[in-house]
C-alpha cells in the first residue's frame, strides 16, 4: 500500500518536474496559464481597498513563483499600473523617468514619464494583511529548506491567531524537519492558552526542545503563571532544557578541544620523528609548517580557478619542498653535530631565522590569506545550539589520517624498519648493514615533509605569514615532551590532550592564561614524569 | 685578596677588565670635558649605547656562568633580565609622580587609561629606591629558585631543560602582554622622567649611569671569576661533563646547579634593572623566546666557557647589531642565522679561541 502510494507520489512528482520543465521552455505560457494569479492581478488594479484587500489573498494563494514578488513590490509601494493600459509593472529608480519593468513576464519595458504611471495605493488594513500572507506564501514553497526557514522565522514572532494556519500546515506537511519546527510552534502558542490542560500539554511537547525561542517562552511563562503545577512543570523543562543545552556546549567545547589538538598533533608529529628517533632538536620545524603553508600559498596563485584542486595538489608539493629542505638542513649542517644536541639547537634556530627572513625577502612581512575551497566551508548545524564548521572537522580528519599513514610507514614498510633499527641500536643496525648515515637523511626528510603536510592544513585555519612557524614551535614541542618521546601514539594522545584542556580551561581564564596554566602544567609534569605520558627507548629516550 | 690571585692567572680577565675600565672612566671625561666637535668627543647618544652594551655584557656573563661552567642551555635568561628591567621601570614609573599626561599623582599613566581606582598591592613600595633595588635582586631569583627546585631535584638536563626555560620565558611574554597584568600591557612601562631626583634627560645622569654600568660589569665579573676559579666552581666544570659521576661521588648536584642557577638569574636581573634606565622602556618583547636565545648566541660566538668571551661576544654582536640594522635592515636576521650555523659548526670555541692557546680552562 505503502509502495504504491510512493509509486503514485513519484510519477506525479515526475510528471510535475516534467511540466515545469516544459514551461521554463515558454514563458509567455507560463504567464497565461495562472488563472488565479491573473484574477487576482486584475482585481488589484481596481481603485477600491476591498477589492484589493480581496486580490491580496487570491494572489497569495494562487501559489505562483512570482506571487511573493508582486506582494512584496505592493508591500515597498513599487508596484505601478500603466495609465489607461491595466498592465501591472515594476518601478525602478527615482526622479521624472523611470525604468519600469513588466510583472507578468519580467521583462523590461524601457524607460518611461513618471506623469504616464500611477502607484497602486494601500492602506494599514491590506499592509496587515500582506504581512500575513508573505509568511504564509514561504510556507507552502514547495522547497521543504524554504519551508523550515519560514517556520524558524515565525517562531519568535507568533501570536494565538496563527493557530489555525499552523494546523492546516501540519495537516500537509510532510517533511519531518518542517513537521517538527511546526508542532514546536505550535506548543509555543499552547503555553498562551486560557485552559491549564492545553498548557500542560504543550510543555509536554516541549521537553528538550532546543529552539531558542522555546527557552524565553518558557522563562517568560514562569514570571507570568500564577498555577503552581504548572509553574513547576516549566520550571523542570527549562531545567531540562538547560541541561541539555550545556550538555551540547560541552560537546562543542570538545569539539575545539579535539580540532586545536589535531593541529597541535600535525604540527607536532614531524617532530616526534626527528627529535624522538634520531634524537635531534630541530628549531627550524615551524619554519617547515611555514614553507608548506606558503606552498599552499604560491600553488593556489598559479591555479586560483581550480582552489580545491590546488588544495589537493599541495600536500604532496609541501611534502616535497618541506621533505627537501629538511634533508638540506640534514646534510650540511646537522649531520656534524650528532650527539651535541644544544649545538644542534642553535644550528637549527639559526636556520630557522633564515629561512623566515627569506620567506620575508620573498613574499613580503604580510600576511597571505589562502582561500578555502567550497567543500571545506560552511557548516554542520546539529541542532539549534550545536554547529560543526566543516573546515576543523576535515582537519581533524586529515589529521588521523596523517598519523596513520605515518604510523604504517615506520610499522610496516622496510624504510621504516630501518628507521626504528637505527633509533633502537645504532651500532648494531649498522652491523646489520643499515646505512645510517641514509636513513638519518631520510628520517629527517620524513619528519620534515610532515611539517610541510601541517602547513598545507593550517593554511586553512590561519593566515599565512613569516611567523606562523614560530607560534607552533613552542606547543610542538610541550607536545613531544608530554606524549613521550620517541612515541607516535604518546604524540597523538598527548596532542589531543592539551587541545582539550587548553579549550576547558579557556572559558575561567581566557584564552592567555589558559595557555600559561597548561605549560606551567606540562612544566610540572615533567617534573614527576620526566619520560612523558609514554616512555619509550629511543636514542634520545631512556 | 683571593679573586686577585685569580685574576692574575686569567690574562684575558686583565685584559677585558682593564679595558672595562679604561672605558668607564674615559668615555664620561670625553663626554662631560671634552667640547663637542673635538675628535674625541662622544656623543651621549653613543655613550647611551656603550652602556647599553655594558649591560648586555653583564647578562651574557650570567648566561655563561650556567652554560659555559654548569652545562645548563638556557633559553629563558631573558625572563630573569626582564623581571629586573621591570622592577626597575615601576620605581622609574612611581618617580613621574603627578607629571603624567593625566596628572594622577599616584596612578601610572596606563592605569587611569584603564580605569582603575586604586595601586595594585605589587605596585606598593615601589616609591623607594632601596625597595625597587631589593626587587630587582628578589624578584628574578626568586623564579629561578623555584623553577630550578622543580627542574633540577627530578634531574631534568639537557635539551629538555632549555626548552622547559624557553616555555618560562614564552608564558611570562604572554602574562606580560595582558593589560588586566598590571603591567603596562604591550606598551610595557615607559616616559621615564627622573631617577633618585636626577633628571634621566641630563647628560650627568647618563654619565653616572654609564659609570654605574660599567662598575657593575666589573664586579659581576669578579663574582663570576670568584665563583669559576673557586672549589665550587671545580665542582660546576664537572657536573658539566660528568653529571652522574659528580652525584655518584656525594655531592648534591641539584643544590649547586640550583645556587648558581639562582646567582646567574640575580645577575640578569641587575643587568636588566641598569639596561631600563639607558633605553628608557622596558616591554613584553624583552621576554620574547628570541631575545633570550639572542643572549646564548652573544656567548656562543665570544666563547663560552670563558668570562671574557662572553663580554667580547656581547658586545662585539651588539655592535654588528646596531650597525647591521641601520645599514641594512633585511641583513641583519639573515646574519644572526648564519652566525649561529657557523659560529656551531666552525667555531665552537668561539672567536677568543682563535687568539687563546690550547691552555686548560678551568
Amino acid at each position: 500500500m505503502t509502495l504504491l502510494f510512493t509509486r503514485q507520489h513519484l510519477f506525479l512528482r515526475l510528471f510535475f518536474f516534467c511540466l515545469s520543465f516544459w514551461a521554463m521552455g515558454h514563458p509567455c505560457l507560463a504567464t497565461e496559464d495562472n488563472s488565479q494569479l491573473s484574477h487576482g492581478l486584475s482585481q488589484l488594479i481596481q481603485g477600491n481597498f476591498q477589492r484589493k484587500e480581496e486580490a491580496v489573498k487570491i494572489i497569495a494563494t494562487s501559489g505562483d513563483p512570482r506571487a511573493e514578488q508582486i506582494l512584496q513590490a505592493l508591500l515597498a509601494g513599487k508596484l505601478y499600473r500603466i495609465k489607461r493600459k491595466d498592465t501591472l509593472v515594476y518601478k525602478e529608480g527615482k526622479g521624472k523617468k523611470v525604468a519600469i519593468t513588466s510583472v507578468l513576464t519580467g521583462e523590461s519595458l524601457g524607460t518611461v514619464k513618471k506623469r504616464a504611471i500611477k502607484k497602486i495605493t494601500i492602506n494599514n488594513a491590506i499592509r496587515g494583511k500582506l504581512h500575513g500572507q508573505l509568511a504564509l506564501i514561504n510556507l507552502k514553497n514547495p522547497d521543504s529548506q524554504i519551508r523550515l526557514q519560514a517556520v524558524n522565522k515565525l517562531i519568535p514572532t507568533l501570536s494565538p491567531k496563527s493557530a489555525g494556519t499552523l494546523e492546516t500546515l501540519l495537516q500537509t506537511e510532510r517533511n519531518d524537519k518542517v513537521r517538527e519546527a511546526l508542532m514546536t510552534a505550535r506548543a509555543i502558542i499552547g503555553l498562551r492558552d486560557t485552559e491549564k490542560p492545553r498548557r500542560l500539554e504543550a510543555l509536554d511537547n516541549l521537553q528538550g526542545n532546543l529552539t531558542p525561542s522555546v527557552k524565553n517562552e518558557l522563562i517568560r511563562l514562569l514570571t507570568e503563571e500564577q498555577d503552581k503545577e504548572i509553574h513547576n512543570k516549566a520550571q523542570a523543562t527549562l531545567n531540562g532544557i538547560q541541561s541539555k543545552i550545556k550538555l551540547y556546549g560541552l560537546i562543542e567545547k570538545l569539539f575545539f578541544g579535539l580540532s586545536l589538538g589535531s593541529v597541535l598533533v600535525l604540527a607536532a608529529i614531524g617532530l616526534a620523528i626527528t627529535f624522538g628517533v634520531i634524537g635531534v632538536i630541530n628549531m627550524a620545524h615551524g619554519e617547515l609548517i611555514m614553507l608548506g603553508a606558503y606552498t599552499t600559498y604560491v600553488i593556489q596563485q598559479l591555479m586560483p580557478n581550480a582552489i580545491g584542486t590546488a588544495l589537493l595538489l599541495s600536500i604532496p608539493a609541501a611534502f616535497i619542498v618541506s621533505g627537501a629542505t629538511g634533508i638540506l638542513i640534514e646534510r650540511t649542517v646537522i649531520r656534524f653535530l650528532y650527539g651535541r644536541p644544544l649545538e644542534t639547537l642553535l644550528a637549527t634556530f639559526g636556520i630557522s631565522l633564515i629561512l623566515q627572513q627569506t620567506v620575508r625577502t620573498i613574499f613580503s612581512p604580510l600576511n597571505r590569506s589562502v582561500s578555502t575551497p567550497a567543500w571545506m566551508s560552511g557548516s554542520l548545524q546539529l541542532n539549534p545550539v550545536l554547529s560543526l564548521t566543516v573546515n576543523r572537522i576535515t582537519i581533524l580528519v586529515f589529521a588521523l589520517m596523517v598519523f596513520a599513514g605515518l604510523y604504517m610507514t615506520l610499522k610496516k614498510s622496510s624504510i621504516g624498519l630501518q628507521v626504528r633499527a637505527a633509533a633502537q641500536n645504532r651500532s648494531m643496525a649498522r652491523a646489520m648493514g643499515i646505512k645510517a648515515a641514509r636513513v638519518d637523511a631520510l628520517t629527517f626528510g620524513l619528519g620534515s615533509g610532515i611539517a610541510g603536510i601541517a602547513g598545507v592544513a593550517l593554511s586553512q585555519l590561519t593566515n599565512v605569514g613569516p611567523n606562523l612557524g614560530q607560534s607552533y614551535i613552542i606547543d610542538s614541542f610541550m607536545v613531544v615532551v608530554f606524549g613521550g618521546v620517541g612515541n607516535l601514539w604518546g604524540t597523538l594522545v598527548g596532542g589531543l590532550t592539551l587541545g582539550v584542556a587548553n579549550k576547558f580551561f579557556e572559558p575561567w581564564t581566557g584564552a592567555v592564561l589558559a595557555k600559561i596554566v597548561i605549560l606551567v602544567f606540562i612544566i610540572l609534569f615533567i617534573q614527576k614524569r620526566p619520560q612523558g605520558l609514554f616512555p619509550q627507548k629511543g636514542r634520545a629516550g631512556a | 685578596m683571593v679573586v686577585l690571585k685569580y685574576l692574575k692567572q686569567d690574562r684575558g680577565g686583565m685584559i677585558t677588565l682593564g679595558l672595562i675600565a679604561l672605558l668607564t672612566i674615559a668615555v664620561p671625561i670625553c663626554n662631560l670635558m671634552v667640547p663637542e666637535g673635538n675628535v674625541f668627543h662622544v656623543s651621549t647618544f653613543t655613550m647611551t649605547l656603550l652602556g647599553k652594551y655594558l649591560c648586555y655584557a653583564l647578562l651574557a656573563l650570567a648566561v655563561d656562568l650556567v652554560w659555559g661552567y654548569l652545562g645548563i642551555l638556557s633559553l629563558g635568561h631573558g625572563a630573569f633580565f626582564s623581571l629586573g628591567g621591570y622592577a626597575m621601570g615601576m620605581y622609574l614609573m612611581r618617580q613621574i609622580g603627578s607629571r603624567g599626561v593625566y596628572g594622577n599623582p599616584l596612578l601610572p599613566d596606563f592605569m587611569v587609561f584603564l580605569n582603575w581606582e586604586q595601586l595594585p598591592w605589587f605596585w606598593q613600595g615601589f616609591q623607594w629606591f632601596w625597595f625597587a633595588m631589593l626587587m630587582v635582586v628578589l624578584v628574578p631569583a626568586l623564579l629561578a629558585f623555584v623553577f630550578g627546585w622543580f627542574a633540577f631535584r627530578s634531574r631534568v638536563t639537557g635539551v629538555y631543560l632549555s626548552i622547559m626555560t624557553q616555555a618560562l620565558t614564552y608564558a611570562l611574554l604572554l602574562a606580560f602582554y595582558r593589560n588586566e597584568m598590571g603591567f603596562g600591557g604591550n606598551n610595557g612601562l615607559t616616559d621615564f622622567k627622573d631617577i633618585l631626583g636626577f633628571s634621566l634627560q641630563a647628560d650627568a645622569t647618563r654619565v653616572g649611569l654609564f659609570i654605574a654600568s660599567g662598575v657593575a660589569l666589573a664586579l659581576g665579573y669578579l663574582s663570576c671569576l670568584y665563583i669559576t676559579r673557586s672549589r665550587l666552581g671545580r665542582l660546576c666544570t664537572a657536573i658539566r661533563d660528568q653529571e652522574d659521576r659528580v652525584r655518584f661521588i656525594g655531592f648534591k648536584v641539584e643544590n649547586i646547579k640550583l645556587w648558581i642557577f639562582t646567582f646567574s638569574a640575580i645577575l640578569a636581573g641587575v643587568a636588566g634593572a641598569l639596561y631600563v634606565p639607558h633605553v628608557g622602556i622596558i616591554n613584553p618583547n624583552e621576554f620574547s623566546p628570541l631575545a633570550s636565545i639572542e643572549m646564548v648566541v652573544w656567548v656562543a660566538v665570544g666563547g663560552r666557557a670563558t668570562l671574557y668571551g662572553a663580554v667580547v661576544g656581547a658586545i662585539m654582536v651588539n655592535y654588528a647589531k646596531s650597525y647591521l640594522t641601520v645599514a641594512m635592515p633585511d641583513a641583519w636576521l639573515f646574519a644572526l642565522g648564519a652566525l649561529f650555523v657557523l659560529v656551531t659548526l666552525l667555531l665552537p670555541r668561539g672567536v677568543t679561541g682563535l687568539v687563546r692557546k690550547k691552555e686548560v680552562d678551568a
